[in-house]
């Protein structure tokens, strides 16, 4: 379905009829007073051979740096196939696709959409996407309050290894809605959250649990015991994982003996470049029981009057412009583009090479940490199990090394003095299959001097 | 026509009322209400033990064209909702005056009587007046 905008003479058919002269008519109710004519600060607009040169300059002004940074976006080889059809004009665009008859194509790829992360998480039914990631969290919260109708007290325990950004996104958008939000500490000595800190909640009123794995540290946490402790006492149990990383570790639906109840995360890594911050999709899963809470779109398979099988938004009745003011979200679209990018390189990856992906982008860690922490003055903060990223505690501040290592064409990763000061000098690093050894050598022998550089500064 | 039973009390928003032996009372949505609804696909009631005031929405109804939220008629703690319907919504429409009944509740005190109930012919009014 092609966009094609309206003519000047359209608009002018369509102001005849309104019974105004111009469109800026429509808006005689703003006073003059409230206008602004001009903004300043704000450049004239660009033609698109100007708006080209202009971003083809910023982005050689970036360079082309080895990254190692992570931190919940990730950097993936993406087959050329995947944006080649993505962009295709029956794909592009995105728009809802109420009107099933015309939307059969569009409305299959979410569907597949939602069954492989259905798979990919081990739960029973998968939305047709979030915003992000983070969205996604705190929809997830939201949901857990409607959910759990034991729970009075609209409280969720939070560890302090999430994503800080999820944290403050699910902060932001609910706690005005009477959600309250209590943080568990981690143990500093091993980066994951003790179930023992549990305890302390014994016999009160929580209506969930978060638990993300791999947690911002890159470790691995205990998903089982806390999964068990949660579900034995009617609490629901949020997991927040990494879709590539679900190609190895145990999928949220298994976790202990019943799995989570509801299950989220940043699906970036599915074949979405790393762009400026976005547009990312998020993903969000729950057990069937819960489906009614379930916020988003929803695609099912059905038979039409004739026997055919064919595809349609299902389960309408939860979103607004059925139930309204109730609900369940006033989230009201998917990412379409980045979720067709995302089915297009799952097909293409297969769980195969989803593995093959996962795999290499451990076992390239693995020597990443291996190679870093020979590096006088370098160590690895947390003992244990760990996926793609890691934190390394430095001898001296982060900040000037990483602007040294910067300077040297290295993106040498993320600086958590400002989220966890308690770490000190803590770097997460991370490697995906994008990197080489060379790539890993070559940050080894650069780290080496920009320690130097900043030990003489 | 819809079907009225004159032994129920009865809401403008279409529940209705029956008063129990045991001092409880038995809500449902109307005759009327469940073919204004269409087929049902999903109930939700109360949790027993909650306590609502009257015109409180407590219990929700969907159908395939719809979703719409159902009032306590008095207010009352829940001592029951109807466990049939969470795999066998139809039973609303199928018989919405008996097996299809969605919660119990144990009315505060004076407010049976003090509610602002209508009687079966009052309710036959609303509807006409609706167009029913």
């Amino acid at each position: 379905m092609a966009f094609i905008p309206h003519t000047q003479a359209d608009v002018a058919a369509m102001v005849d009829a309104i019974g105004v002269a111009r469109i800026e008519d429509l808006f005689d109710e703003i006073p003059q007073g409230l206008r602004i004519k001009s903004l300043a600060g704000v450049p004239t607009a660009l033609n698109e051979m100007e708006i080209g040169r202009l971003m083809s300059a910023r982005a050689r002004a970036d360079g082309a740096p080895l990254s190692f940074i992570g931190a919940g976006a990730y950097e993936h080889h993406i087959p050329a196939a995947v944006w080649g059809i993505t962009t295709r004009g029956e794909f592009y665009s995105a728009y809802t696709p109420y009107q099933a008859e015309a939307s059969q194509g569009t409305l299959q790829m979410i569907y597949e959409f939602q069954t492989m992360i259905a798979r990919l998480t081990g739960m029973e039914v998968a939305n047709a996407s979030m915003y992000d990631g983070a969205s996604a969290t705190a929809e997830a919260a939201l949901m857990a309050v409607r959910a759990n109708r034991k729970s009075k007290a609209a409280r969720i325990l939070v560890p302090a290894t999430v994503h800080p950004h999820y944290r403050r996104v699910a902060v932001t958008t609910a706690s005005n809605q009477g959600l309250k939000f209590e943080e568990l500490p981690y143990c500093t000595a091993e980066g994951i959250t003790p179930s023992a800190s549990l305890a302390r909640y014994e016999g009160q009123d929580i209506t969930a649990l978060m638990v993300q794995q791999p947690n911002f540290f890159g470790r691995l946490e205990d998903v089982d015991a806390l999964t068990d402790w949660a579900r034995a006492r009617a609490i629901l149990v949020i997991a927040i994982v990494n879709p590539t990383s679900l190609a190895l570790l145990k999928p949220p639906g298994e976790w202990g003996a019943r799995g989570a109840d509801i299950a989220v995360g940043e699906g970036q890594p599915l074949g979405v470049p790393l762009s400026s911050g976005g547009p990312y999709l998020g993903f969000m899963t729950a057990r069937m029981e819960h489906v009614r809470q379930l916020p988003g779109r929803i695609v099912g398979r059905t038979l039409d009057v004739a026997g055919r099988e064919g595809f349609t938004l299902t389960l309408q009745a939860r979103e607004q412009h059925i139930r309204r003011a109730k609900a369940t979200s006033n989230i009201c679209t998917n990412q379409g583009l980045a979720v067709t990018a995302a089915t297009i390189y799952m097909s293409l990856m297969g769980p195969q090479g989803l593995t093959r992906t996962a795999a290499a982008a451990h076992a390239r860690t693995r020597e990443l940490i291996a190679a870093l922490t020979r590096v006088p003055g370098v160590r690895l903060a947390f003992p244990g199990p760990y996926f793609h990223e890691a934190v390394l505690t430095l001898d001296r501040p982060v900040a000037p090394v990483l602007k040294s290592l910067s300077n040297r064409g290295i993106l040498g990763g993320l600086d958590l003095s400002g989220y966890f000061p308690e770490l000190g000098n803590a770097l997460l690093v991370c490697a995906t299959e994008t990197k080489t050894a060379a790539d890993v050598e070559r940050y080894r022998a650069q780290l080496t001097e920009a320690m130097q550089a900043a030990r003489a500064a | 026509m819809s079907k009225v039973p004159a032994d129920l009390k009865y809401t403008k928003s279409h529940e209705w009322v029956r008063a129990l032996a045991d001092g409880t009372v038995e809500v449902g949505i109307t005759d009327h209400a469940q073919h204004a609804l269409g087929d049902l696909v999903f109930v939700e009631v109360p949790e027993a033990g909650r306590a609502v005031k009257a015109g409180e929405p407590c219990a929700v109804v969907e159908s395939v064209k719809a979703a719409s939220d159902v009032y306590a008629p008095l207010a009352g703690e829940v001592t029951g909702g109807n466990g049939r319907l969470g795999g066998e919504p139809q039973v609303v429409n199928s018989d919405p005056y008996g097996e299809g009944w969605l919660m119990r509740l144990k009315p505060v005190a004076g407010a049976l009587s003090g509610a602002a109930l209508l009687t079966a012919a009052e309710y036959q009014r609303v509807l006409e007046a609706e167009g029913g």
